[in-house]
């Protein structure tokens, strides 16, 4: 679909300059191309590569390597059902099989109006709270098969909203290219971290 | 790789399985343990790459003074008194679960598998592995098989992700473009979406692949490895003389695989090394004499064809181009040939696109060895290495990257080398002398200063030098290759020319100036391909020979060469394939072609390696130097050999460059012989010619060669005849935005041969004002913007 806008290429140039090699910084360039378009599309990953200066193969490497990672069109709201023992053993089966109905898609699939995809997913770490789900990967504790209609209702009424998918911290982290600690080593740092705001400045 | 030091004397000992075994520090225990015998099985690890662990099949039991415990023998460096045990029930129990492990998700296909026979996987499954299976379930099934390129196939459910291929691509080509996608059980090898692994080396990926994961094109499905017949040759497709296997099936050539030789290609070749035979095996191969009647070809008796080329050479003024497809007791035979029969002989085996021969036959040679040996300085003047001679590249490219060869580049424009250079110089066409002197006095900039602090520095400095412009007189080249060779110590020169045997015919005098062996003679021959072009199209010679010359499709000046072919009385052409040439000739000679002779080859250099038959000539086409006898035997004139031995014998008596080849041992010397290239007289300086200053508006051109063009071999292998792109003019981005069009759109180009038309695109490797044309592409022809006689051709380029 696209490659990266503008803005957010200034922003993946400012990323770059924080490491020591360009490909180091991968990993965020990705989260940035995820956040515009909601999944990584082909232009996107060759726009990285661009940027960085390997090859789309190894972008794609990377890229495919990490599940958060979306290739494909992802729903507004993506829903991650827990498959690991404890919520297996309250119900996970069960209510994936619901979500399975009520949503009208397979696991791994999307609705048709794009609203929600579906996933079964290993262990969220919220086995006291079984069985759990994520939607955005942000949790929902103790669900059962009500719950889940009254969240999908809510989400699809817009009762309720959820951040999205790509985004995983409400507040985007900016910091610039100069308060980077750099590569100096720890041994090496005499005063305190340049990012510290100095006395004059207080 | 593991670098394995093997002048230092064995400074440790280990034990393997009870046997005590010196080895040297660093070297890594499975070659130890293979060296001593122990063959150790493995997948992943190959002796030209660096160690990755990845396949855990060499897990054996090493004791380092802490008991035994499994460790991959592939990532253990020996250590004293370290204990090994390959056979313990501990690393077979290992071993056999480690191949039923990689078993779980391979097919059984071997039957119809084109690996069946030779695959690693198959041999040690039987030799270490379990017998029986677990495993019951459906195996993981993928598309079958995909095109990651236009030579090779990749069947991803046979694949075992033993990271040779991409560890190849990246490490050892530079060229990433396949990679591990996925992850667990979805883990694949692939291409990104419509990025082809266009490498010009995907063929070795093939070669290494331990399963039959990797197949190429042309020989998938062709044959079955057991019914293969093979024999050792050298690549006479360029002059890096890579050592090859030739493999044919049922009387034909189907497969060539690179032989590891130490001093030239460590077993590695480029695509068209390695799938450029199958030109001679194609059907359009001349199989009979022609002899042209009106306007047509007849075909002739060879007894009435040579004795019409007899009759065309004896006592004739006689013009010879080319002769680097010849192998070196082909050359020696005609030129003994023509040496008795004409009045007088002029030759020259370079098509006015390589160096002056005086340099090439007399700067103190270097060897690839040399050039790569660590700590050395190479300067680099020429075009692309990875375009002219690819092996060379990979090993230079080794070479900078492992061992700490520091490179100076005196390139047109920005190379595959450029990014791991210590210098890289363009200077534009016409500026190539003044930047050499400025390199190594370090006026000019940074890159200059660093190049002159490297040649001064006193490691031993290569020069590797080749014609990287077309467009620009050979003088400039010549000019800064003698300037570097002769203000720097400890330095010698490696020539970069191209065209297959072209040393062994300098070496044998098909060059002005020289007689064979080199020595310099100021009468007979003096005229240039240029001169003997011009000689046959005004009448100075009767007959002009061409041994396996294109002149049409290969010397710059086209019109030129059509003037020679049309105007001179006899053109006798001597070729594997009916050339736009040949089509001028009155009598076209079917020669053998690469893998149907036996003879032997000198490479760059000046190491001669032997080069073999495998498969019988089509029809009637015979060996170059059994011709030659037979032109001469028509003529009354007996050469005094008439075997490839006597040939031999016949040429280490007359040529003092061959005397001290041992015949008999050079077939089984693995890396050839390195002849003594040491002569009694010095080059003089060539001084380039005068380029008019740069007038600011005008581009200078760069017209250079690719791996894939029109050019014969490559036409006629049908898996590598679509690779050649059309030719577009590129111009720095500077240039393109001021031209304003969009890329790839058509323009104008002015130069003194007229107006043309072709398309433009930008680019990031070219100099402010340099333009950049590929030699012998369609689209554009790339001659028609050269005019005989300019030192540098000048261009304007406008939009409409």
């Amino acid at each position: 679909m696209s490659r990266l806008n503008a803005g957010n290429e200034m922003l993946a140039r400012e990323i770059i300059a924080r490491y020591p090699l360009p490909k180091s910084a991968l990993i965020p360039l990705l989260h940035l191309a995820q956040e515009q378009d909601g999944h990584i599309t082909n232009d996107a990953m060759e726009h990285l590569a661009e940027l960085v200066g390997v090859t789309p193969a190894e972008v794609l490497g990377t890229c495919s390597f990490y599940e958060m990672f979306k290739l494909a069109p992802t729903g507004r709201y993506l829903v991650n059902i827990c498959g690991t023992m404890s919520c297996q053993l309250l119900g996970a089966d069960e209510l994936l099989h619901h979500a399975e109905h009520v949503l009208g898609v397979a696991v791994g699939g999307t609705t048709d109006d794009g609203r929600f995809t579906l996933e079964k997913a290993e262990c969220q770490a919220a086995c006291t709270e079984a069985p759990c789900l994520q939607v955005n990967y942000r949790h929902e504790y103790r669900v059962t098969p009500s719950d889940f209609d009254r969240l999908v209702a809510d989400l699809r009424s817009g009762a309720r909203d959820i951040p999205e998918h790509g985004t995983l911290s409400r507040v985007r982290q900016h910091i610039p290219a100069n308060r980077s600690v750099g590569a100096v080593p720890p041994q090496q740092v005499t005063g305190p971290p340049e990012w510290l705001p100095t006395e004059e400045a207080k | 790789m593991a670098d394995q030091p093997t002048d230092a004397p064995p400074a440790l000992t280990i034990t393997v399985n009870g046997a005590s075994v010196r080895c040297a520090p660093g070297e890594l225990l499975i070659a130890a343990a293979e060296r001593a015998g122990t063959y150790i099985p493995r997948f992943c690890h190959h002796e030209r790459m660096k160690p990755v662990g990845m396949c855990r099949m060499c897990l054996v039991d090493v004791d380092s003074g802490r008991g035994p415990a499994l460790q991959p023998s592939c990532m253990v460096t020996v250590a004293e008194g370290m204990v090994v045990d390959t056979e313990s029930p501990r690393a077979k129990r290992a071993q056999e679960g480690i191949l039923e492990m990689l078993l779980v998700n391979h097919p059984l296909d071997c039957p119809v598998c084109d690996k069946g026979g030779e695959c690693p996987l198959q041999d040690q499954t039987v030799a270490f592995g379990p017998g029986e299976s677990r495993f019951v379930e459906e195996k993981r099934h993928y598309e079958k098989p995909i095109a990651i390129s236009d030579l090779v196939y990749l069947d991803r459910e046979r694949c075992i992700l033993c990271d040779r291929c991409t560890r190849f691509a990246k490490d050892v080509a530079g060229d990433p473009l396949i990679h591990f996608i996925a992850r667990g059980n979805e883990t694949q090898v692939n291409t990104f979406p419509d990025h082809p692994f266009a490498s010009y080396f995907s063929g070795n990926t093939v070669q290494i692949c331990p399963v039959g994961a990797l197949t190429a094109e042309p020989y998938r499905f062709t044959a079955r490895p057991w019914d293969l017949a093979e024999v050792e040759s050298t690549s006479t497709v360029d002059t890096t003389g890579a050592r090859v296997v030739l493999q044919s099936s049922r009387d034909r050539l189907v497969r060539v695989l690179g032989l590891d030789s130490e001093a030239t290609n460590w077993g590695w070749l480029s695509d068209k090394e390695r799938f450029a035979y199958e030109a001679s095996a194609g059907p359009t191969r001349l199989v009979e004499p022609l002899r042209r009647e009106d306007d047509e070809f007849v075909p002739a008796r060879w007894s009435a064809a040579s004795s019409f080329a007899a009759e065309a050479i004896k006592d004739k003024r006689v013009g010879v181009l080319g002769g680097a497809r010849l192998t070196v007791e082909a050359q020696f035979a005609w030129s003994a040939m023509l040496e008795q029969l004409a009045t007088s002989v002029i030759a020259d085996t370079q098509l006015a696109d390589g160096l002056p021969a005086q340099l090439v036959l007399g700067l103190p040679r270097a060897t690839i060895a040399r050039a790569c040996a660590p700590g050395g300085v190479v300067v680099h003047i020429g075009a692309d290495l990875k375009e002219e001679l690819p092996t060379l590249f990979l090993r230079l490219r080794h070479a900078i990257q492992n061992d700490g060869v520091s490179l100076i580049e005196l390139t047109p424009g920005a190379t595959s080398l450029s990014p791991m250079s210590a210098a890289s110089i363009h200077p534009v066409p016409g500026a190539l002398a003044q930047a050499a002197r400025d390199a190594v006095s370090g006026t000019g900039g940074a890159a200059y200063e660093i190049a002159s602090r490297l040649l001064a520095s006193g490691r031993p400095v290569t020069v590797i030098g080749g014609r990287g412009n077309l467009a620009e007189d050979a003088s400039f080249a010549a000019e800064a290759i003698s300037t570097i060779v002769g203000e720097v110590d400890n330095v010698r020169f490696l020539p970069a020319l191209r065209r297959g045997n072209v040393h062994g015919a300098l070496e044998l005098g098909f060059t002005p100036g020289f007689g064979p062996g080199g020595v310099r003679e100021s009468t007979g021959n003096q005229a240039d391909a240029v001169g003997i072009l011009e000689a046959a199209a005004n009448g100075a010679i009767d007959t002009l020979i061409l041994l396996g010359a294109d002149p049409l499709g290969d010397v710059p000046d086209a019109d030129l060469a059509q003037h020679a072919l049309a105007g001179v009385a006899n053109l006798i052409a001597v070729d594997l394939f009916m050339t736009d040439s040949c089509r001028y000739a009155n009598i076209v000679l079917p020669a053998a072609g690469y893998g149907e002779v036996d003879g032997s080859f000198l490479n760059l250099e000046g190491r001669l390696s032997p080069v073999a038959a495998k498969v019988t000539p089509p029809g009637q086409a015979r060996s170059d130097w059994m011709i030659a006898v037979d032109v001469a035997m028509s003529a009354g004139v007996d050469l005094g050999f008439d075997s490839l031995d006597e040939c031999r014998m016949a040429l280490s008596g007359a040529v003092g460059t061959f005397a001290p080849v041992d015949w008999s041992g050079l077939a089984r010397a693995e890396d050839g012989q390195l002849l003594d290239l040491t002569r009694d007289w010095v080059p003089d300086l060539v001084p380039a010619v005068v380029a008019p200053p740069l007038d600011g508006y005008g581009l200078r051109l760069v017209v250079d060669r690719t791996l894939w063009d029109l050019g014969t071999m490559v036409q006629e292998s049908p898996s590598l005849a679509g690779l050649a792109n059309d030719a577009v003019l590129s111009v720095s981005r500077e240039d393109f935005e001021r031209l304003g069009v969009a890329p790839g759109s058509e323009v104008t180009v002015t130069s003194s041969t007229g107006t043309h038309r072709m398309a433009v695109q930008s680019s990031d490797t070219l100099p402010r004002g340099a333009a950049r044309l590929p030699f012998r592409h369609a689209g554009f022809d790339a001659r028609r913007l050269l005019a005989a006689g300019e030192a540098v051709i000048e261009i304007r380029v406008s939009a409409n």
